[in-house]
């Protein structure tokens, strides 16, 4: 790995102007602009364009198999490397349920398949059989296969008693354990959070206690076990709070949330927007200013998507039979860098949060353009201002809140392993 | 007054003046209502389609009534002999009503939000008769019109609001309507029944019945939804009906002036006891009997704004 393959000029990087080296697929160096000749390298001029390092989501819906009609594997994995996304975690909640190494296989085949250069497929097992939390999945089949986390995501566990036992079952096959925090017997799934908005529309709502609850519970099961929990899509103010006392306990749990936890709240859904209906369900102002500084001090570790891709015909009802979700894959890192453009997120934390953290949390490749990582990076124009147009996404998925807002800053390369995707 | 609304989705679309111009146009059909030939030619030539996708009785006869009183063509459709049993859409089966090319859709629907979304998908005048806990326009008006008849004006009266408010759209509907016109509304419910958030709504809450009773001038009670029993909302009926049910002795709290509304259907002995209901207290059929006319103003209002 001595001479470069690949050479990216003058891109700009934490506010000097670099050139990035590649050999091999790995990054062989990050160094200042230079005039140095590399003979044989294909050279690519970066003028006035960001360089960052490949995303990681940890949380994203793909549908396939079962329910290719709102996304395949194909058009999620195409979502995901126009949006950004070197690695992708996908959920279990497919049909059939990914809770045999069959599926995981299947789903890896099919990816290798579809999009041979990427972005990265990892799929996330079944915590429980079929989802219906009666069952302990087979785990360790599903990691040999090549999961990289259990959840029950979309469905909670019900029965604390087997979710502790499926925590410690996990925990044998040294993978971690992803958990929706619902409490499924208050409001569940009801898409509004219970608050000014739901009482004046007259909508079934759901407190934010709902999630808080189970997040405390998860804390101090993490605690009393000594293993990890990952705290999926944390969107309300007490959750964080907890979280922070958690970890000041020193409890092992890492936490996510989401671009739309981060900016809308509740008052997105007051014309019974389907769009806005997600689960958790957006929540306040306050909330929203909660969860912004628990990223910026570290509480929440990272974001993720929750990519929730569906049909234009199923958004399109009343707001009580939508399905929850946002489809988040071509819109994610857009939306998230507003936040650095406007000086509300720290550059550093916004480059954890998308990669170090959730590669450090589930093991997966990450690049921190050291010596010997992924190349795995993207061209990032920052001044790119670009129209959210639901017909020209990537995704099967056009159910966006954000439908018509000028975002501004556009992936115009993706290199995965040095190779470009996009 | 030019009426500038294409669709009727809740009162809290309805200026001070708007309202008073719907009960004085409603006033005006009241007339027509007494006669002994109660039809006149106002709307020949109009059609409107009362789709009521949940039961009812009063509003949907109402609305039909008030339709052909003015000579509009109205056609009937229920959710139970629609195309929704055949697992057809909302979308598609409003969008195939206006295919038939109705001057307007009157629309009754279990979900909040039902009427904003076919209003905003069709060209034609929505109205709004019911969208499940949101709003009940219609309703509050008519029981506004009736209370405004029986005093002359609303101003500096007291109206409690008794019963299932959580999930009542009337209870909604009629805070901000009786508001506007002047009144203070009082709300009574087991907390279970009251909406947690409640900061926004121009009302005071009186948990305890005798208390909520002192000094109000008319008492609106609502239909206690039975299945809120099997929710785990109420430990049963007989204590419901104990506390909260409309009895005798509240009369003699609030005096023999004040007066009973209900918008029906009524569960006699538990929100109201028959004696009260029949009683010469009560406005319950008057509140139909304005039902009519109102449903004459808006249809009237609404199918003709193009022209006037």
């Amino acid at each position: 790995m001595s001479n470069p393959e690949l050479v990216i000029r003058n891109a700009q990087w934490k506010g000097g102007k670099v050139d990035l080296l590649v050999s091999e697929g790995k990054v062989l160096d990050l160094i200042h602009t230079s005039d140095a000749a590399y003979e044989g390298a294909v050279e690519i001029a970066a003028d006035g364009l960001n360089l960052l390092p490949g995303l990681t989501d940890v949380h994203t819906h793909l549908r396939e198999p079962g329910f290719e009609y709102k996304e395949d594997l194909e058009s999620g994995l195409s979502a995901a490397a126009h949006g950004g996304f070197s690695n992708i975690m996908c959920m279990a909640n497919t049909s059939p349920v990914n809770d045999n190494g069959v599926i995981t296989d299947q789903m890896l085949s099919r990816a290798a398949k579809v999009m041979p250069d990427g972005p990265r497929l990892f799929p996330i097992g079944a915590l429980t059989k079929k989802l219906e939390g009666k069952e302990l999945s087979p785990m360790h089949e599903l990691a040999e296969s090549g999961c990289v986390a259990f959840s029950n995501d979309g469905v909670p566990v019900k029965n604390t008693e087997l979710f502790r036992r499926a925590v410690e079952y996990a925990s044998d096959t040294g993978l971690p354990v992803i958990d929706h925090c619902e409490d499924p017997y208050l409001g569940l799934g009801a898409g509004m959070n219970e608050g000014p908005t739901s009482s004046r529309n007259g909508l079934a709502a759901q407190p934010d206690i709902a999630e808080a609850s189970q997040v405390a519970r998860d804390i101090l099961l993490a605690e009393y076990l000594g293993t990890s929990i990952h705290l999926a899509h944390i969107s309300c103010k007490k959750s964080v709070d907890l979280i922070r006392w958690g970890k000041e306990r020193g409890v092992k749990i890492t936490a996510e949330t989401c671009p739309h936890y981060l900016l809308l709240t509740e008052e997105s859904a007051m014309d019974y927007s389907s769009m806005a209906k997600v689960n958790p369900p957006l929540r306040t102002i306050e909330d929203v200013h909660a969860i912004m500084d628990a990223v910026s001090d570290g509480t929440v570790d990272m974001f993720a998507t929750d990519h929730a891709p569906h049909a234009a015909y199923e958004k399109e009802v009343e707001f009580v039979i939508a399905p929850c979700g946002i489809s988040g894959l071509d819109t994610a890192l857009s939306l998230t860098w507003s936040l650095v453009s406007s000086g509300e997120l720290d550059f550093d934390t916004f480059i954890k949060a998308w990669t170090v953290n959730p590669c450090a949390t589930f093991g997966l490749p990450v690049n921190t353009f050291s010596k010997g990582d992924p190349a795995d990076f993207l061209l990032f124009d920052a001044q790119q201002e670009w129209v959210v147009e639901p017909g020209t996404m990537y995704s099967k998925g056009k159910n966006t809140p954000f439908a018509g807002e000028t975002l501004k800053g556009r992936v115009v390369s993706h290199f995965l392993g040095g190779k470009k995707i996009v | 007054m030019e009426w500038r609304h294409k669709d009727l989705l809740d009162v809290t679309q309805l200026s001070l003046d708007e309202v008073r111009h719907v009960f004085e146009t409603a006033t005006y059909f009241q007339e027509i209502n007494s006669r002994p030939v109660k039809k006149v030619p106002t709307l020949k030539g109009h059609s409107v389609v009362l789709f009521f996708a949940e039961p009812s009785t009063r509003t949907k006869t109402s609305f039909d009534m008030a339709g052909k009183r003015l000579s509009c063509d109205t056609f009937s459709l229920a959710k139970s002999s629609s195309s929704l049993t055949k697992g057809e859409s909302l979308k598609d089966t409003v969008l195939t009503l206006q295919a038939m090319n109705p001057d307007g859709i009157v629309i009754r629907h279990q979900a909040s939000g039902a009427a904003k979304f076919i209003a905003d998908r069709l060209d034609c005048s929505v109205i709004n008769a019911g969208d499940g806990r949101h709003a009940h326009p219609t309703q509050a008006l008519l029981d506004s019109l009736t209370l405004t008849q029986e005093w002359g004006s609303l101003e500096g009266k007291t109206i409690l609001i008794l019963g299932d408010i959580a999930h009542s759209r009337v209870a909604r509907s009629n805070s901000y309507l009786l508001t506007l016109l002047g009144a203070k509304v009082r709300l009574c419910g087991p907390r279970t029944l009251l909406p947690r958030y409640l900061k926004d709504w121009p009302v005071e809450v009186v948990p305890d019945l005798d208390e909520a009773m002192k000094g109000v001038d008319a008492v609106m009670c609502l239909r206690l939804q039975l299945e809120r029993q099997h929710d785990g909302l109420l430990p049963d009926l007989r204590e419901y009906s104990k506390y909260y049910g409309l009895g005798p002795r509240h009369l003699d709290i609030a005096g023999k002036d004040v007066k009973i509304l209900h918008p029906g259907p009524l569960n006699r002995g538990v929100e109201i006891c028959s004696e009260l209901a029949d009683s010469a207290s009560s406005l319950i059929l008057d509140q139909v009997a304005s039902g009519v006319a109102i449903r004459m103003a808006l249809l009237f209002l609404y199918l003709t704004r193009k022209n006037q």
